[in-house]
């Protein structure tokens, strides 16, 4: 079987595991006596439970995204339908910057971090420097310390927090 | 007359030195990311949302607002300078507002888009403060059964004039919808999707989703389609001011566009966006020689930039009276206005007057601002357009991250909007529109509590929806439009405006 249109069918599948797993989750899955997913309660449409709606929502977006991979299937795209590039060098540099970025913000303050945050993302664009990414990161890190800490007064933390670097890396010290 | 001495009452709030500023700093940043194309103001607004927190509620919405209605006009910009729309909304500003700037009439192009915005601007200001004082008060008369109708009009609504495939932008509104189920049920207690995770147990929060598909996925879009050569128009800008030929030329595309984007930026689902692009078609059918169109004429600037305005100002009318977002800036507003402890919907108007008063009247003190910061100051503005993507994006992402965290203190959080930014990356991909995302999140518990009163005071018989009378209206109304855009003609036609 050829698929006419592989953008449409990925997506359409896309959903309808999506919304499948919605509707076990909200239902619950049950072999006799022993409880695999626990689910939530159903109700009555009167007395609608916790399950009710994603229940029908995650059917219904089942439905919706067989229907889509069906006409995926079917329809005969040209050659942009096919199965999209995905880009791994900026989607892992970008995310990987923000995810680091995420990880180390609390231990060692927003300096270090977003000054990392910043060089690690821009090794993803096409001209690349270290020194000017250093310099784009340190001005923006100021910046930021002075209008969102500084003026905001939002409590983000600035420098590295000793104590907390210490206990996390306290087993080196037996 | 009543109209005025409420009109009174806001501009007494918008007016205070330091709203006044906050409107300010409003339009000035939504001119800004307006001009950059690469960020929008679904983004901005997330990430200016915890910066929002120490202000009183006015101030915050009312610089909020200002981004968004501020964004119109410096697309614009962009779209003439450059041929880049800076905007989605100014994507039609390009066809004719390029060949003027080639022509040598950048400055005039740049003129009458920003006065013809400030027009629209101004009469969609006095829309808002007539239509919604009735609409409030007959949204009070809404039950829950009413609300559910409406919400299902809404989004049919919002999917039949969206762009792209109808079936998709359905599935993504359900997926929307889903996703604002996470976390605990409000009836019940139960953490729903949770995982055992306690940063689950209170849901996701709208910022993070937006700035993850919104922000994160649009930066690693640009970055692997790499930065063309921009050719920007900087030295012929002159003559900024129209002479009297070209106001006779432009008013009356400007009062249609106006009219028009005042009308379809009502509609949920309808916004700026569609409004301009049917003010383009509208004028093009209209003229006499319609040749003249994508080659710079004068009409083809003025009328969609009057209707983006318009439309980008009216588009709160639904939000302030009944409380349901017409498209994702305004679901963003929803999330804004909850944060600050008001609940958005027709009470409003009455519980707070001097919050929904003062933020129309400080849309008219905005439109004021922008024509100030668009004409004298454009030479700064095209000054920032020849700002290399590789330096814009780390701070927008630094911008976003932090927003992310500030949100809630919570690291996780820009955890979860990494993996937001997967997803919406994926789905644009797919050629899957992430907006209506936003939508149905901010929409899913509001339905499920609506449904739910509803199915109560019923005793769970489903036919109170077709027994009340608004409600039944309502669900008329969105079976007509499904009707209307499933009927092979208007399809077709349907495809022809969106190709144009």
């Amino acid at each position: 079987m050829k698929i006419g249109h592989p953008k449409n069918f990925w997506g359409g599948v896309l959903f309808a595991v999506i919304g499948l797993l919605f509707t076990v989750i909200a239902k619950g899955i049950k072999f006799g006596d022993s409880v695999l997913i626990a689910g939530y309660a159903m109700g009555t449409p009167a007395r609608m439970g916790p399950a009710f709606f994603p229940f029908w929502l995650g059917l219904m977006l089942t439905a919706l995204g067989v229907i889509i991979a069906i006409n995926g299937i079917r329809e005969q795209g040209g050659p942009d339908s096919a199965f999209p590039k995905f880009h791994w060098r900026p989607i892992l540099l970008v995310l990987g910057a923000v995810v680091m970025f995420g990880l180390i913000l609390k231990p060692v303050g927003m300096l270090i971090a977003g000054l990392l945050l910043v060089v690690v993302a821009s090794v993803g664009s096409k001209e690349f420097k270290l020194q000017k990414a250093v310099i784009l990161g340190t001005i923006l890190v100021v910046f930021c310390a002075f209008v969102f800490v500084g003026g905001l007064k939002l409590p983000i933390p600035l420098c590295p927090d000793i104590e907390s670097l210490q206990s996390s890396i306290g087993f080196c010290r037996g | 007359m009543e109209i005025f001495s409420n009109l009174a009452l806001g501009f007494s709030v918008a007016l205070t030195f330091s709203n006044i500023m906050y409107c300010f700093v409003g339009v000035m940043l939504g001119t800004l990311i307006g001009v950059l194309p690469g960020i929008g103001p679904i983004a901005t607004i997330s990430m200016l949302l915890p910066a929002t927190f120490v202000l009183p509620p006015v101030s915050a919405l009312i610089m909020l607002a200002g981004i968004y209605y501020g964004a119109q006009y410096g697309g614009s910009t962009t779209a003439i300078l450059v041929n880049l729309p800076g905007e989605v909304s100014s994507v039609v500003t390009c066809l004719d507002g390029y060949q003027m700037a080639r022509q040598g009439k950048a400055g005039k192009a740049l003129g009458v888009a920003a006065l013809g915005s400030f027009f629209a601007g101004s009469v969609a200001t006095f829309l808002i403060a007539g239509f919604a004082p009735p609409l409030a008060e007959l949204a009070l008369k809404f039950g829950p059964a009413d609300y559910f109708s409406l919400m299902v009009l809404g989004l049919i609504a919002a999917v039949v004039l969206a762009h792209g495939s109808l079936i998709k932008a359905v599935a993504m509104i359900v997926l929307g919808l889903l996703i604002g189920l996470i976390g605990t049920d409000v009836n019940s207690g139960v953490a729903r999707y949770s995982f055992g995770l306690p940063e689950l147990i209170d849901g996701i929060g709208i910022g993070t989703i937006a700035m993850g598909t919104f922000g994160f996925s649009e930066i690693i879009r640009n970055l692997e389609k790499g930065e063309g050569e921009r050719e920007v128009f900087t030295k012929s800008i002159h003559g900024l001011l129209p002479n009297w030929s070209d106001i006779k030329q432009v008013a009356f595309p400007v009062l249609r566009g106006t009219s028009l984007g005042a009308m379809l930026g009502i509609l949920p689902g309808g916004g700026p966006v569609l409004g301009a692009f049917s003010a383009y078609t509208l004028e093009k059918k209209l003229a006499k020689d319609p040749s003249r169109f994508g080659k710079g004429a004068i009409e083809g600037v003025a009328a969609p930039e009057a209707a983006n305005n318009a439309a980008a100002q009216t588009s709160f009318i639904p939000l302030l009276t009944l409380g349901i977002p017409s498209n994702p800036v305004m679901a963003l507003m929803i999330g804004a206005m909850i944060i600050h402890g008001i609940q958005p919907g027709p009470q409003i108007m009455t519980a707070k007057p001097e919050l929904f008063w003062g933020m129309i009247a400080s849309m008219w003190v905005g439109n004021f601002l922008l024509v100030v910061l668009n004409l004298p100051l454009i030479g700064m503005w095209v000054k920032l357009l020849t700002v290399k993507y590789d330096y814009l994006f780390p701070a927008i992402l630094i911008f976003c991250c932090i927003g992310v965290y500030s949100i809630s203190n919570a690291s996780y959080d820009v955890l979860m909007a990494a993996l937001f930014g997967f997803i919406g990356y994926t789905f644009i991909k797919l050629e899957v529109e992430p907006a209506p995302l936003l939508l149905g999140f901010v929409l899913g518990p509001m339905m499920e509590e609506n449904l739910r009163r509803a199915l109560l005071l019923s005793r769970g018989d489903p036919v109170v929806f077709v027994t009340r009378p608004i409600s039944l209206t309502l669900l008329v109304l969105g079976a007509a439009l499904i009707l209307i855009v499933v009927s092979p003609a208007i399809a077709k036609k349907r495809e022809e405006a969106f190709q144009e």
